[in-house]
């Protein structure tokens, strides 16, 4: 097994992020982590990572269990940092180098790869991501678009085992988006463990085989995307759909839960 | 970016000079790669030669001891294609501004022989007051223009690693490299911040409502700080960071660095020796 939590509990102060979760994650499985703002899946991938370490229930990777103990020792640590990647949600948080080939290899620096090996995996990543251009630009001075990649390639460089991403495609334009899940389909061709926090719906069968349904801390459904989709009750039930109504040139007016894929369709309603 | 010209209080308009200046603190990196001849030096050989002159003009009692190392920098400033402008510009009109606040009360409030008496005011200059507050001046503007030197020739992430091959610790070396990236982006949301509020006023704000404005953005801002400074630490933590800074470019020394570290010895401890 890949990762496995048992009663895992995290709490922001008294506010519970994560509250009793037990679940698996096999090797080579796709995942989507789905829920709306705030029910806790952002939290669950930085626990994943061994950023957070929760205050009860415990967390195994590769049936190793991961404490605060485990990470203070180095050898371990590089071990883990060289086989799981995490991509943050704002890419702020992530890019702080002052180039962009300063930025991908920084990883691969703080792991000890050698020099010569750094600098030609940093050249193959850059133009893998089509981001070769922007070798020596300020990563804060690219467009939104430019910088996920650049987050992305920052973590890719690694080529790890298992990759957890936080809304890879939160705020991006429609063809930034299409670039970025072509990306992840792409990588390590489906042999790789991709575990994705998302509310995006509409990627949900591109980017994963099995969806985790997470509301208030706690997995509320496990099933395929296409029977996540097919849920109306729990898509609404746990706030990942809403009424959306919009107006045709005749005058109608229609609502319907607002979903980009075309697997919801039941329920539309006319006015 | 380029930032609209408007009218605001002190705050906001402090806050958008800030934003400025680190803006233009960023565009030092490109002057950094250029072919001066602090360009050319180890980084190592720059702190430390740099540094030592630092402290001999702090350490020098006589004035003109210190108007000479000032005056090397300035020779230094040229050989490495640095403006005087932009020194102007950058150090010796704030270092002038913030410690003049300081040296003027010292012209007049040093006890000794008057000099001078303003017209009209019962206030005396003294010589020893003149002395005093040329000192400050001069140590402050050298030390200032020293620091700019290496600011503006070696690229922030060498400055960062020489640090540490100097023993300073690890948590300071890691938070000056993180001061220096997301200062400007905390100025970007306080500017944003202020921005917003004044989409969603009409008129200026007055006195107490001014202040109460300052203060819950101040608040605000705290509060993301400290968000952010996790945030970019656990980042950081992601990729591998276990405290040191690890870098490509490996520091080698070449006779012209051990050249320049004899030279910058030779003339500190001369200037220590001249100025004792």
């Amino acid at each position: 097994m890949l990762f496995e939590t048992a009663g895992l509990t995290y709490r922001y102060d008294r506010l519970a992020a994560i509250e009793d979760l037990s679940i698996s994650i096999r090797e080579g499985s796709r995942v989507a982590l789905v829920g709306a703002n705030g029910s806790g899946k952002s939290t669950l991938l930085r626990i994943l990572d061994g950023l957070y370490f929760g205050q009860a229930g415990v967390v195994r990777f590769r049936g190793e269990e991961l404490t605060e103990d485990r990470f203070a020792d180095d050898a371990f640590a590089f071990s883990f940092r060289r086989q799981v990647g995490l991509v943050f949600q704002n890419p702020d948080v992530q890019l702080f180098n002052s180039t962009v080939f300063d930025e991908v290899a920084f990883g691969p620096l703080q792991l000890g790869w050698p020099k010569s090996a750094v600098q030609e995996r940093v050249g193959e990543t850059l133009a893998r991501f089509g981001i070769a251009h922007l070798k020596d630009r300020a990563p804060h001075r690219l467009s939104g678009g430019e910088q996920k990649r650049v987050a992305l390639a920052s973590v890719l460089v690694l080529d790890p085992a298992v990759l957890l991403l936080d809304e890879p495609t939160a705020a991006l334009d429609p063809r930034s988006q299409s670039q970025m899940i072509d990306l992840l389909v792409e990588w390590g061709g489906g042999a790789k463990s991709v575990i994705t926090a998302t509310h995006n719906l509409g990627d949900l069968e591109d980017i994963a085989d099995r969806c985790l349904v997470l509301d208030g801390g706690r997995v509320v459904a496990e099933a395929a995307p296409a029977e996540v989709l097919r849920d109306r009750e729990l898509l609404e039930r746990t706030n990942l759909v809403h009424a959306h109504r919009h107006r045709h040139a005749t005058g109608e007016v229609h609502s319907h839960p607002h979903v980009h894929s075309g697997e919801v369709k039941r329920g539309d309603e006319t006015r | 970016m380029k930032l609209p010209h408007r009218q605001g209080g002190f705050l906001e308009r402090t806050i958008e000079r800030l934003y400025r200046a680190m803006e233009r603190a960023f565009h030092a990196e490109s002057s950094a790669a250029g072919g001066g001849l602090l360009q050319r030096l180890d980084a190592r050989v720059k702190v430390a030669g740099l540094f030592s002159l630092i402290l001999a003009a702090a350490m020098a009692r006589r004035l003109w001891v210190i108007a000479a190392i000032f005056a090397l920098a300035g020779v230094l400033a040229v050989l490495s294609h640095v403006p005087f402008r932009v020194l102007a510009a950058r150090a010796w009109m704030g270092a002038l501004a913030f410690t003049g606040v300081i040296a003027v009360p010292a012209l007049f409030l040093t006890p000794g022989d008057a000099l001078y008496r303003v017209p009209g005011l019962d206030w005396t200059v003294t010589a020893q007051g003149l002395t005093t507050a040329s000192y400050l001046l001069l140590r402050v503007e050298t030390a200032a223009t020293l620091a700019l030197l290496l600011v503006f020739t070696t690229p922030w992430i060498h400055v960062l690693k020489a640090l540490r091959v100097f023993r300073v610790p690890v948590v300071f070396v890691a938070i000056l490299g993180m001061a220096s990236r997301y200062i400007l982006l905390l100025l970007e949301t306080a500017h944003e911040m202020f921005q917003s509020r004044k989409s969603r006023s009409v008129g200026a704000l007055q006195g107490a409502g001014r202040r109460r404005m300052a203060v819950a953005s101040a608040g605000v801002l705290l509060s993301r700080t400290f968000q952010l400074s996790g945030e970019v630490y656990l980042a950081m933590q992601a990729r591998g960071f276990r405290g040191e800074v690890h870098l490509l470019d490996d520091f080698a020394m070449k006779s012209l660095d051990w050249l320049a570290l004899a030279c910058f010895v030779a003339l500190a401890a001369g200037g220590v020796w001249a100025g004792r």
